[in-house]
């Protein structure tokens, strides 16, 4: 029989796993690795921080709904890595990292780029890999991809040897996965959904409330089926948003911190909430105690430990979110064909006046930049086609607020870590896996140049993403705190000209335009979406523009601040 | 409380790491702990005790199953289990203290493992309030060393 090198059979691996792109950077460690990926039609992609490869794969993974794979070598590859696996972690995307390591013999020596890596990977991974024979290779690649890609997904390690990589092996050599203690409940207890029909049936005063899980599952045409037979108003978390459409009456957006006053009244009013893939972040109930006074706790998720975690629960339902409401729809349907259709036209009617009432403001008539003209005007002229990535910050927020999504997949954002930088090389991800889209990253001037190496990652592989940067000279979100809380004293969150945005795409190859009239937003949007190639536009924005509404950290999220100066605007 | 956990994990490097580190970040303290292998060599059990609310108890076990090595939770019921520690005292003891201790030592079903001309060792095994009995009735010979192991504890056969 053949023997190929560990390298080899690592390629071969992923080939079985369906990889068609891989995003890295080569060192020491991984050179056979990357020996055997020059003969593989495995497409990679070099970027020029690892960090980048992490939020490449994890942006690839959330437009397509597969595994994205990042590699790196030992060492300082390893730990550069380590920020986007625990961004990944934290917003569930399904990702395979491989890291090289230094030979078998040389593990714990403190040898030359030594990284004990799964031990520092061990609390940001749903498990990891030490692979220490060749022939735990085939076994170890094919549990990693099951177990990032299943159940709750997440990002899981494979640390290999540089030894492991030259040692041969017999080219069929394979060993069948075994993992005992890995069993993810997908189809939720009957009985239980049984009950929450009823609930919701009885219920004169429920809400949905939608996040991430929905759209790994892929459960919106379901949940689009669901409101449309039960008629109850959805809000989303941030990671939820897309999962149903925002034009639909029934949505309600996003609820929490930066949320609509609109979501989080209904939140505060509602009696039911029937809680579906999302984990009660802090960001959305705000102060806990006072989250949804009058409301009862239905909660669908696949992971048990999320339910009964923030808030108390009536129904727990543990599943998969597509398979639970699937049945959770029938159920329903059952319910009111014998009981009658429930009478919520009194609910409905406040939801619509609340939407009415409450709906997200700012200053129209301002000759200034406003950022949310800029996101309104993406949205319009992308006609909401668009996959929108973002940033982390004010950026971040006002691209949630005033861009509709209608799509699943359509918004990639770090929602649990809430990580600076994330924007970029999640746009480079995202085009890769969907080159037919316009792919638009949201960026702040802070969170960009934390990543703005990453323009040339961009700009050489023709990977012509779009950058909407909304430059106001702050880190605009710790500024807006500072403003708030800490009386206007901007302890180091002044970035003011601190580089011409415009050369700086330009020095890479890539197309600048810049903007600091509100009569030139509209072409240059129109421009930079023309033109073949990576382009960055510079939005000189209103520098001290905010975010509303905000609740204020400990309070409860029915206590918006309300900018004074657009009350009737 | 005290709770007693019992974990079936896959016998492997680094899943005893997995473990702690889990208690640690979420934010509990092990107060004892005991791993070996189980009848079968690929699965090890390990028993901790912990202390802690029930709530966080159910969270910290649902956090376990999510690691993917561990095979299986049992939180223990100490109304109905048999539990016990193994512990090695090392006293100070010459010829005139002997009998005293030797006498303390068979009421507690204890055994002298080891005599040296200054010291002797004794060997107990049995639930907490049995060893800190002891350890309180040597204390006044002048304890050199006390090791003990992490308690161990099983549940009982059903009474039906």
């Amino acid at each position: 029989m053949a023997k190929i090198t560990g390298a080899q059979m690592i390629i071969k691996c992923l080939k079985e796993e369906g990889v068609e792109v891989i995003f890295g950077y080569p060192g020491g460690k991984v050179i056979p690795l990357y020996d055997a990926l020059f003969d593989s039609d495995i497409k990679h992609i070099l970027v020029r921080h690892e960090q980048g490869a992490a939020h490449a794969a994890d942006g690839y993974a959330r437009v397509t709904g597969k595994t994205g794979v990042c590699i790196a070598t030992s060492g300082p590859g390893a730990t550069n890595l380590v920020t986007g696996i625990a961004n990944a972690y934290m917003d569930s995307i399904p990702m395979v990292a491989i890291t090289g390591q230094v030979s078998r013999a040389q593990i714990g020596t403190d040898a030359f780029q030594e990284a004990d890596i799964t031990g520092i990977v061990a609390p940001v991974t749903k498990h990891d890999y030490l692979v220490k024979d060749v022939r735990e290779l085939p076994k170890v690649i094919k549990e990693a991809f099951k177990v990032a890609s299943t159940g709750r997904p997440g990002p899981v390690l494979i640390d290999i040897p540089l030894d492991v990589t030259t040692d041969l092996i017999d080219e069929n050599f394979k060993v069948e996965i075994n993992l005992p203690g890995y069993k993810p409940t997908i189809k939720g207890n009957l009985k239980q959904v049984k009950q929450a029909a009823k609930r919701i049936a009885e219920s004169k005063k429920p809400v949905i409330f939608a996040g991430g899980g929905i759209i790994s599952s892929g459960a919106s045409d379901v949940l689009k089926k669901f409101v449309k037979i039960a008629k109850i108003p959805v809000i989303t978390s941030l990671l939820g948003m897309g999962s149903f459409p925002e034009d639909n009456q029934l949505s309600l957006s996003m609820a929490g911190m930066h949320g609509t006053k609109y979501a989080n009244l209904t939140f505060t009013e509602a009696d039911l909430i029937v809680a579906i893939g999302v984990r009660f972040d802090d960001r959305v109930t705000g102060k806990l105690s006072e989250f949804a006074p009058n409301a009862e706790i239905i909660h669908i998720d696949i992971d048990p430990a999320e339910i009964g975690k923030n808030v108390k629960v009536l129904i727990p339902i543990v599943g998969d979110a597509k398979i639970v409401l699937t049945d959770l729809k029938n159920e329903y349907e059952n319910y009111i064909e014998k009981k009658g259709i429930p009478d919520r036209k009194d609910w409905l009617t406040r939801i619509k006046y609340l939407k009415n009432a409450y709906p997200l403001k700012y200053d129209r008539n301002s000759s200034k930049i406003k950022p949310a003209y800029v996101i309104e005007k993406i949205y319009e002229l992308t006609g909401g086609d668009a996959i929108i990535c973002t940033e982390v910050g004010q950026n971040q927020m006002w691209a949630a607020q005033f861009y509709k999504f209608t799509q699943p997949r359509t918004l990639v954002s770090s929602g649990g870590l809430g990580t600076m930088g994330f924007g970029l090389p999640a746009a480079i991800g995202a085009k890769i896996g969907r080159p037919d889209k316009t792919v638009i990253d949201i960026a702040g001037d802070g969170s960009i140049q934390m990543v703005s190496q990453e323009l040339s990652t961009a700009v050489t592989n023709k990977i012509n993403i779009k950058i909407m940067l909304l430059n106001n000279g702050y880190l605009g979100m710790v500024r807006q705190w500072q403003e708030f809380f800490f009386k206007r004293r901007y302890s180091q969150t002044c970035i003011h000209n601190c580089v011409d945005f415009v050369k700086l795409v330009e020095a890479y190859g890539g197309v600048g335009i810049s903007v600091k009239k509100k009569e030139e937003v509209e072409g240059a949007i129109k421009e930079a979406l023309g033109i073949n190639n990576v382009v960055l536009v510079d939005f000189w924005i209103d520098k001290e523009e905010n975010v509303y509404p905000m609740v204020a950290p400990g309070s409860p999220i029915s206590e918006m601040l309300e900018s004074e100066m657009l009350e009737g605007v | 409380m005290g709770h007693i956990i019992s974990v079936l994990v896959e016998n492997k490097a680094g899943v005893l790491a997995k473990i702690s580190g889990l208690f640690s970040r979420r934010g509990f303290n092990i107060e004892s702990l005991a791993v070996g292998p189980t009848d079968d060599e690929k699965i090890s059990r390990i028993t901790l005790e912990v202390n802690a609310e029930e709530h966080s108890i159910e969270q910290i076990i649902k956090q376990l199953y999510k690691l993917i090595n561990v095979i299986k939770i049992q939180e223990l019921n100490p109304s109905n289990i048999v539990e016990r520690e193994l512990v090695l005292i090392k006293l100070s003891a010459d010829s005139k203290a002997r009998p005293e201790i030797l006498e303390i030592v068979n009421v507690f079903r204890a055994n002298i493992v080891d005599v040296a001309r200054k010291s002797l060792m004794v060997e107990i095994t049995g639930n907490s309030t049995k060893v800190r009995a002891l350890e309180d009735l040597l204390r006044p010979f002048g304890i050199l060393e006390l090791v003990r192991t992490g308690k161990i504890a099983c549940s009982r056969g059903s009474k039906d």
